[in-house]
């Protein structure tokens, strides 16, 4: 069977399931969200990233209800859901502090959002051991909330804002509670009840890497406004500007002045005395226009000897390596001091390295390799 | 050394302050009634020695207790104004808690203060002047008259609504404390997260804040309904002669029949029927210290 890409936002005839049309949000004097539009399709898994502040916490709510947008309107499923409350919603949230209900055992947490929809009692049985089976937390079903580690704390409340089966799932920091090991567990175990279960989930997070793991999309946030709302790739491959390249990632970031040189060549001059560098883009550029090479460090080539054909070449000297296992990242100093990150698999054992502090070293990069943005 | 000691201070105070005088108060229940000083028999003389004193005691008293229905009265009547009372400091003392764990931060000290505050003039004082209050010349009655809500003037003092109103209104702090206390710490999240699952406004408040302030309010209870009961100043000064409460038998044996034994005699009585709130209350406290570990 062929595999179809799941990509309902490049289809115009898609429905989205969740639209902000111009939403604005003020605390105050303080904008909270600025004049935002926004759809999420059925069965995504979307990713609102962001620095503490950036209004993603501040979208969540609303969604949830517990926030009324002070302009604009939201949609679920085509109908306008801010004048309903947030217990009216088909939409369940899952806390960043979990908020489990401490006199309550795991079994009647999960079964408490059932109890108010009146479910039948053997219906509601079901559902519930459903969810311990879906979380594997059959083993704790009558242990109190404070008698269970962090990460079954976590699952619990997983499991008890999917008992409902709602529309949509908002999960507000998630994972930020966990250890980094337990926390990539995690992620992969999200996704995998994200697919089970077929429904939309809304994540906000300040870690990118969790961001980038689990998400169709991303939107990346920054004072209230969206900045890019992309694939993970796409944001890490194609940024649109200097903000998401250097949120997302570790990120070179080369200003100087751009020339034409072909349809989508450009040069761009960044030193005195040095050759320009050549990049692509298929934005177009103006003569002597001020703009960024921004490359990823993995992108960039580090050799002992100068690099033959290269399309771009610096030399530098080592001036910092961080070792991490598996690979190492360069701190290459080049010319005014500047310093550039490269990054190489450590495929040799480290004594074989080629080369070491202070050593001279060339940088090289196809001309595809970087993005040139806009200053 | 050092420890054995620090250790030794709270148990010293206990034996000094508590047990001695309980035995002395025992004792005394357990003698006869004489026209002496102190106005009971036997005392205790090394001549006739430990055995002859200990024949001379009897319960005599304790029987007496059950053949005058006053005091059954007395304490049942205590017992019944202890619980309504508690229960009304409750209702009242509940939502001024929660609109105190409510409010927002910069309020919460000031708040606090003002429920602390009356304990600064002393608690007689502010009794008398409850009866400058409730008589029937007094300013609320005045107050009604001229607003024109009366016609005649109410009939608060020397009745059982002026004792509802005098231990209510001094025993609320020990009501909001508590209440207070577990509201504060109380996660709004928890709210929140009880109306994402279909809970309504008043739904979540019973489900989720009602069981989570349960040792507050338990322990406000407690705190209310024990002092409550030996309650003396209240009833005597604003209930007038219809209210009985045991307190006020205690004090009028004492002083005005000048019978200690019987006297000793009902406060040993009182203490026994306190003993099981007491117990009750430490083991809530010691419930709720476990939960929080």
């Amino acid at each position: 069977m062929p595999q179809t890409v799941f990509a309902p936002w490049d289809d115009p005839t898609a429905k989205p399931l969740i639209r902000f049309s111009n939403v604005t949000k003020q605390f105050g004097d303080f904008t909270a969200v600025r004049n935002l539009t926004l759809d999420i399709y059925e069965h995504e898994f979307f990713a609102l990233l962001g620095p503490s502040g950036c209004g993603k916490t501040t979208m969540m709510r609303m969604l949830a209800g517990f926030e009324d947008p002070s302009s604009g309107q939201i949609e679920l499923a085509g109908q306008d859901i801010v004048p309903v409350p947030p217990n009216k919603r088909a939409v369940n949230m899952m806390f960043q502090s979990y908020a489990l209900f401490p006199h309550l055992n795991v079994w009647d947490n999960i079964a408490f959002g059932l109890r108010r929809a009146a479910m039948p009692k053997d219906a509601l049985r079901a559902r519930v051991e459903e969810m311990l089976k879906l979380t594997r937390l059959e083993r704790f079903a009558r242990r109190k909330p404070h008698q269970i580690s962090g990460g079954q704390r976590q699952r619990v409340a997983l499991a008890r804002s999917l008992a409902k089966a709602p529309r949509l799932l908002l999960l507000d920091e998630p994972m930020g509670a966990l250890d980094k090991k337990l926390r990539q567990d995690t992620q992969f175990e999200l996704m995998d009840i994200q697919e089970k279960t077929g429904t939309t989930f809304v994540i906000v997070t300040h870690d990118q890497e969790e961001a980038m793991t689990v998400a169709s999309r991303v939107a990346v946030m920054d004072e209230g406004e969206l900045i890019q709302v992309a694939t993970p790739s796409a944001i890490y491959e194609a940024p649109n500007c200097v903000y998401v390249a250097d949120f997302i990632g570790d990120v070179n970031i080369i200003e100087g002045a751009v020339h034409p040189c072909g349809p989508t060549c450009y040069k761009l001059h960044w030193a005195e005395s040095f050759a320009p560098l050549v990049a692509s883009s298929e934005q177009p550029f103006a003569t002597a226009q001020k703009a960024f090479l921004a490359i990823r460090p993995e992108k960039m080539h580090i050799s002992a000897e100068p690099p033959a054909g290269a399309e771009n070449t610096i030399q530098g000297r080592v001036h910092d390596i961080a070792y991490l296992g598996n690979i190492s990242t360069y701190h290459v100093e080049v010319a005014g001091g500047r310093m550039l990150k490269a990054q190489a698999a450590n495929t040799r054992r480290i004594e074989n390295r080629g080369f070491t502090w202070d050593d001279q070293v060339w940088l090289s990069w196809a001309s595809n390799a970087g993005v040139l943005l806009e200053a | 050394m050092k420890r054995v000691v620090v250790a030794l201070i709270p148990y010293l105070w206990l034996l000094g302050l508590f047990l001695v005088p309980f035995a002395i108060v025992l004792k005394i229940s357990l003698s006869d009634v004489a026209m002496a000083r102190p106005p009971y028999l036997p005392q205790f003389s090394w001549s006739e020695g430990i055995s002859t004193f200990l024949s001379q005691l009897d319960f005599e008293n304790f029987t007496f207790l059950t053949t005058d229905d006053l005091y059954w009265k007395a304490y049942l009547s205590s017992l019944q104004i202890a619980a309504t009372s508690t229960l009304l400091t409750l209702l009242i003392g509940y939502p001024i808690a929660y609109a105190m764990a409510r409010a927002p931060e910069q309020w919460r000290a000031i708040l606090m203060m003002l429920v602390i505050l009356p304990f600064w003039t002393s608690f007689l004082i502010r009794v008398y002047s409850w009866m400058g209050i409730l008589s029937q010349e007094g300013y609320l009655n005045q107050l009604l008259l001229g607003l024109g809500v009366i016609s005649e003037p109410l009939i608060i003092l020397n009745t059982k609504i002026a004792v509802y109103i005098g231990i209510v209104y001094t025993y609320i702090p020990f009501m909001i404390l508590p209440i207070y206390a577990a509201l504060h710490r109380l996660d709004n999240s928890l709210i929140e997260a009880a109306e994402d699952l279909g809970c309504s406004r008043a739904k979540a408040f019973w489900l989720v804040t009602v069981p989570l302030s349960r040792n507050g309010i338990i322990a406000g209870c407690f705190l209310v309904f024990i002092p409550t009961l030996g309650e003396f100043v209240i009833p005597s000064l604003l209930g007038g002669s219809g209210t009985l409460m045991i307190g006020k038998v205690l004090w009028e044996e004492f002083f005005n029949n000048r019978d200690w034994p019987v006297a000793s005699a009902v406060a040993v009585v009182l203490v026994l029927i306190l003993i099981i709130p007491i117990v009750l209350f430490q083991q809530n406290q010691q419930k709720q210290q476990e939960a929080e570990n």
